[in-house]
């Protein structure tokens, strides 16, 4: 195996491991800017995304109508959650509106464990999408659902920047999430764009919690936990609350992991996890406005 | 009756923030094709009563009315609905947005695809500038340009009476003629407006006529070139800053 093929086999996993994480931060990063709100519940509404899907291809439907659901199933989690969680307390202050994003996780997570309980289960994922392609005689290797992740993620991508450069209501979020007030006094009706900014955002979480799912081969109910993690860092990485942002994060992140693993030496491969924290801790000490906003304070 | 009754009534309005006393039962009022300002030292409470009749901040007591609805109680883009826009102190626009984008905002809550063609025609016309820098993010416009995208997006939603806060403010002084003689053309035009500027003399050269604020009280209201050599105008500034 040529060293050029050992490093094009690295960014095809960067690329795969990058999509998923992006797809995570930008919902985070959605609803973080037009509520200012660190969204935990965002990984267990990725975790309703992935058992509905599970359960429907159990039940007998094939993978893509069972995802379309999954992503559905999460999006009305979305909906639920900001109506009867949310919104109540949308004006109370932060350390209650963090407690209740928690307490949100919490539910969700115990509900899964009642429903399924804790222990993992297969994702039974169609053999097409397992297949896999084998290029330069085999030095490198990618499955279907690799291509499947990185195409949905950058297909869906591009619809949302049609969304919110192209619609009133997306203009709206990003307006929003700018200036709430001033969004306000030109007519712009905040409830509606903070339930649709939940909504896209709960549709991306379900999405990325069936891709996660499918590539790990197993759904489990706190399979959302290091997801939102990594997804957090991302979006920290890339300027929280920003869109573009947590795209750039999302893929930097993917890059990183993968380059440790692949490029430094075995004894620092364990420490993987920790060096991405340090990461984390730096930006916020740093340059907590993100790589794209330098100069923003953020308050989490 | 109707057309005797003013556009927007604001009857001994109240409000406080916490146990600051910031208006202290202001009563204006405000008629068809009028340009109103509001002038007075800074703390005298010119802002606060713009933004009660927008809906940002609540009136403790009082009414405020518009083309014959009560607003108090209603919220900022409910009061937008019902005519009324206001282009606050600071701009506040959406600087990660572009021109473009800020203006078809302005226009959101309207229905008249081709209304807003035309308006959008007419901004063109009144603030050249912004036909320039369309696809610019508002971010990264001169203060002055700002001043008139602010202005140019309170105008997108075709209100019946406008407010404005210190469009003079952070604006170079060239800019600052240019700015007030699109107002005075918009006054022209007949525009409604309800004008709070610190610069003062021209403040009084646009209005018909003005209120004197002073510790979130009217001390003084009147023709407002008849005020321009009112003395007391002058005390009302300098008797706030003792």
């Amino acid at each position: 195996m040529s060293q050029l093929e050992y490093i094009i086999q690295q960014v095809i996993n960067a690329v795969s491991l990058g999509s998923l994480y992006a797809l995570v931060a930008v919902g985070l990063s959605i609803v973080f800017g037009v509520l200012k709100l660190t969204n935990f519940a965002h990984g267990d509404v990725m975790m309703v995304g992935a058992f509905t899907t599970v359960l429907l291809i159990a039940a007998g439907m094939p993978f893509i109508p069972a995802m379309i659901c999954g992503i559905a199933a999460s999006a009305i989690a979305g909906f639920l959650i900001e109506r009867i969680a949310y919104r109540p307390i949308r004006n109370a202050p932060d350390v209650t509106r963090l407690l209740t994003s928690l307490a949100v996780t919490y539910i969700l997570e115990n509900l899964g464990i009642l429903l399924f309980t804790s222990s993992p289960r297969n994702f039974p994922l169609p053999d097409i999408l397992n297949s896999s392609w084998q290029l330069s005689g085999g030095a490198i290797t990618f499955t279907n659902i690799n291509v499947l992740t990185v195409a949905l993620t950058f297909v869906s991508l591009i619809g949302l920047g049609w969304f919110i450069t192209r619609t009133t209501i997306g203009l709206g979020m990003r307006a929003a999430a700018e200036d709430m007030q001033a969004a306000q006094l030109v007519g712009l009706d905040v409830n509606k764009v903070i339930i649709v900014a939940f909504v896209v955002a709960s549709a991306y979480a379900g999405l990325a919690g069936v891709l996660w799912a499918a590539q790990a081969g197993v759904v489990q109910p706190q399979m959302g936990f290091t997801p939102l993690l990594k997804a957090f860092v991302a979006a920290i990485i890339g300027g929280f609350g920003s869109i573009s942002g947590a795209l750039l994060g999302g893929y930097m992140l993917g890059a990183l992991e993968i380059f440790i693993v692949a490029f430094l030496p075995d004894t620092v491969v364990p420490y993987r996890d920790a060096i991405v924290f340090a990461l984390l801790i730096a930006f916020l000490l740093f340059r907590p406005g993100g790589l794209l906003q330098p100069n923003r304070e953020i308050k989490l | 009756m109707a057309t005797a009754d003013p556009l927007l009534r604001v009857d001994n309005l109240e409000v406080s923030f916490g146990a600051v006393r910031a208006l202290k039962g202001i009563s204006l009022d405000v008629r068809e094709g009028e340009v109103i300002a509001l002038v007075g030292a800074n703390g005298a409470g010119k802002s606060t009563t713009l933004r009660s009749i927008s809906g940002l901040a609540r009136a403790k007591s009082g009414t405020i009315t518009f083309a014959g609805t009560v607003i108090n109680k209603r919220t900022a883009p409910q009061i937008v609905r019902l005519g009324l826009a206001h282009s606050p102190e600071g701009r506040r626009l959406f600087g990660g947005l572009s021109v473009a984008e800020n203006l078809r905002l302005g226009a959101c809550t309207r229905s008249d695809p081709d209304g807003v063609a035309r308006d959008t025609e007419r901004m063109f016309t009144l603030f050249p500038i912004l036909r320039e820098r369309w696809r610019q993010l508002a971010g990264t416009l001169s203060g002055g340009e700002q001043q008139q995208l602010a202005l140019a997006r309170a105008l997108m939603a075709a209100p019946r009476l406008l407010l404005l806060d210190e469009p003079s403010l952070g604006v170079a002084p060239l800019l600052v003629r240019h700015i007030f003689d699109a107002l005075a053309e918009l006054k022209r035009q007949g525009m409604t407006m309800l004008l709070v500027e610190q610069n003062i003399a021209l403040a009084l050269e646009l209005a018909d006529r003005a209120y004197v604020l002073r510790t979130g009280k009217v001390a003084l209201s009147g023709i407002a070139s008849e005020l321009r050599s009112d003395d007391r105008v002058a005390q009302a500034y300098l008797g706030a800053a003792e």
